[in-house]
């Protein structure tokens, strides 16, 4: 791991202190704010770029001041929290070359950017210390880092609708974080610690069990997992593009993160309780789906469509235990990495219709005119990815989901899987559509491109890319984290899954031939 | 019934409270007040399972997890009220 430069650790350290230096800086000099804002960004991804690298030849930990666990605080990197970094990273260097573009065209929005560099810096450091944290505590503590981030960022933008649902945004994280800090109380008055690798080891009883079902009832309402998802459209759809992106992508998926960390600490202890998330999910793609094909503006789907995709994540939860944990649980991860790309592209998009259009009703797409062009061509790319059709990241991590569930002969998750596909090619088709019935064009096309179409073009063409180097972030699991720490962790499941996974991997072999 | 016991009861009482109040109202100042009373009793709880006994010291970890929920609960509900306030500056009126 140890580079000649700099070694995985150093990476670690510039990853929470390098925003949050940047963050402190553009808070305290606004006039220099956009400067900290892209050198923070940009530190971070080449950051994240390293740290990936470092973690491909194994875990990095850094234990801080020399203070071991349980006593002090250790940051730790695998293949997943590199993964998570990275998307992080990546998709909030695109998407805040895309607020730079449209806050440099003057009016009230470039206000905005005086608040928007600070709040997004103090986000990503908040994102990179959850996906460091080894001990629950500290992930609640960053999660209400990135909570106080993400509520004023839905506030940013300013009218009173956007307000209200920053409000309603910040009532509903303060009662989930509530039952999370409840939640991580009992753990430690049941474990004596609250170290992950001591939830791993505990003896599973019915007081840590408690504890863990009240952290992630908490964590589902910052995940927007149905029914606690009625904070979401209204803050998603009423923020700023750039703002829309950064929660839709990447804050709903800090809620999904660390449910998964869980899951993978206590073992089989929480399988009933993967049917249940298994079962809200499920209801959260229809509901979702439904609420999409309604909607009559453009962000409001595209928020909608957020809980549907969550939900279909959620579904991983319940094979969790089965033959098909494995690939359930490598599916999940690409899609939430392919839900990130696909969705920041998608709202960067509508974003831009918007401005275009001077509105983003859904009906009025038929006379958007050329300059829409460009977006609509990057929300139809985006589009192929979040429906899943082949060979985008989107696909990817369906797939995988897919033979989980044949793995796992878990026959009602594969027809709700079967089913999200359809719903969501139906409502994403209704923007595509219409945008295809253009009437003819009087406008001459404007000259050049506007960098906010290129930031959700390139977003888009992430997301299919990603699907064709699907394998990069699948190895990156394999080297490190998960079957090590599923299998090594708490023996008492790899015992008798491994046989399961072998037995049933044999099994469909044939099938890809089709 | 000792002093302990009371105390996490009174602390579960308003958790109860304060989501009863929290799923009721629709002012947003009263939905404030119910999520701090909320997080009261929640802090409640935490104090009480730091007690281990009359002649033992109390267990200064949970009394951190509480310390750490003042601080979250102050500064989200900071943010709440200045939001408030704009929404009164942007609507004009005095609901809340």
């Amino acid at each position: 791991m140890a580079d000649p430069g700099i070694d995985g650790g150093g990476w670690i350290a510039v990853l929470v202190f390098g925003p949050m230096l940047a963050a402190t800086a553009a808070a305290l000099m606004p006039a220099a704010a956009r400067l900290s804002g892209l050198a923070g960004t940009a530190l971070t991804a080449v950051a994240a770029a390293g740290l990936v690298l470092a973690v491909a030849n194994g875990p990095v930990e850094v234990v801080l001041g020399g203070w071991a666990p349980p006593l002090g605080l250790a940051l730790r990197a695998d293949g997943l929290s590199a993964l998570m970094i990275a998307m992080t990273a990546g998709v909030g260097l695109v998407v805040g070359l895309y607020a730079d573009a449209i806050f440099g065209e003057g009016g009230p929005r470039a206000l905005a950017a005086r608040h928007y560099w600070p709040l997004w810096l103090t986000l990503l450091t908040g994102m990179n210390a959850l996906f460091l944290s080894q001990d629950v505590f500290n992930l609640y503590v960053a999660i209400e880092i990135v909570s106080l981030a993400a509520v004023a960022l839905a506030a940013l933008g300013g009218g009173a609708k956007a307000l209200r649902a920053a409000f309603g945004y910040l009532i509903a994280g303060l009662a989930g974080s509530a039952l999370v800090l409840l939640g991580v109380d009992m753990l430690y008055a049941a474990h004596g610690r609250v170290d992950l690798a001591a939830i791993a080891a505990a003896e599973p009883g019915m007081a840590g069990l408690s504890a863990l079902l009240l952290i992630v009832a908490g964590l589902s309402v910052k995940a927007a997992l149905f029914p606690l998802h009625f904070w979401m459209p209204a803050a998603h759809s009423g923020a700023l593009p750039p703002a829309s992106a950064l929660l839709s992508a990447l804050v709903v998926k800090a809620g999904l993160y660390v449910a998964i960390r869980l899951w993978w600490a206590a073992g089989p202890e929480l399988d009933a309780a993967g049917t249940l998330l298994g079962a809200t999910g499920a209801a959260a793609i229809l509901w979702g789906s439904v609420q999409a094909l309604r909607a009559r503006r453009l962000k409001l789907l595209v928020a909608y469509s957020t809980v549907a995709q969550v939900g279909l994540i959620a579904l991983a939860f319940a094979l969790a235990g089965t033959a098909g944990a494995a690939l359930a649980w490598q599916g999940a991860i690409l899609l939430i990495l392919a839900h990130a790309v696909a969705k920041a592209a998608m709202f960067l998009a509508v974003g831009r219709m918007a401005d275009v259009m001077g509105h983003d009703r859904i009906a009025g797409l038929r006379r958007a005119g050329p300059a829409a062009s460009p977006a609509l061509v990057a929300f139809a790319i985006a589009a192929i990815s979040l429906i899943g059709l082949p060979p985008s990241a989107g696909f990817a991590g369906k797939w995988m989901l897919l033979k989980g569930t044949l793995a796992a002969e878990a026959w009602v998750w594969l027809g709700v899987l079967t089913g999200s596909t359809a719903l969501s090619a139906a409502y994403l088709w209704r923007v595509i559509s219409r945008g295809l019935q253009a009437g003819p064009v009087t406008e001459e096309r404007p000259r050049g491109w506007h960098r906010g179409d290129l930031a959700a073009l390139g977003l888009a063409g992430c997301a299919i890319a990603l699907g064709l180097a699907a394998s990069a972030p699948l190895g990156l699991l394999e080297a490190a984290p998960f079957h090590a720490a599923a299998h090594a962790a708490p023996p008492r499941i790899a015992a008798e899954a491994a046989p399961l996974v072998t037995a049933a991997e044999a099994a469909p072999a044939s099938e890809p031939a089709s | 019934m000792t002093g302990g016991t009371i105390f996490a009861l009174a602390g579960v009482a308003l958790i109860g409270v304060g989501l009863y109040r929290l799923a009721v109202s629709a002012g947003m100042v009263r939905r404030l007040v119910a999520v701090n009373v909320m997080s009261a009793g929640v802090g409640s709880v935490l104090i009480a399972s730091a007690y281990r006994g009359p002649d033992l010291a109390p267990d200064a970890v949970p009394q951190a997890f509480v310390l750490t929920g003042i601080v979250v609960i102050v500064a989200m509900t900071a943010v709440g009220l200045v939001i408030v306030r704009r929404i009164d500056e942007a609507e004009g009126d005095g609901d809340g």
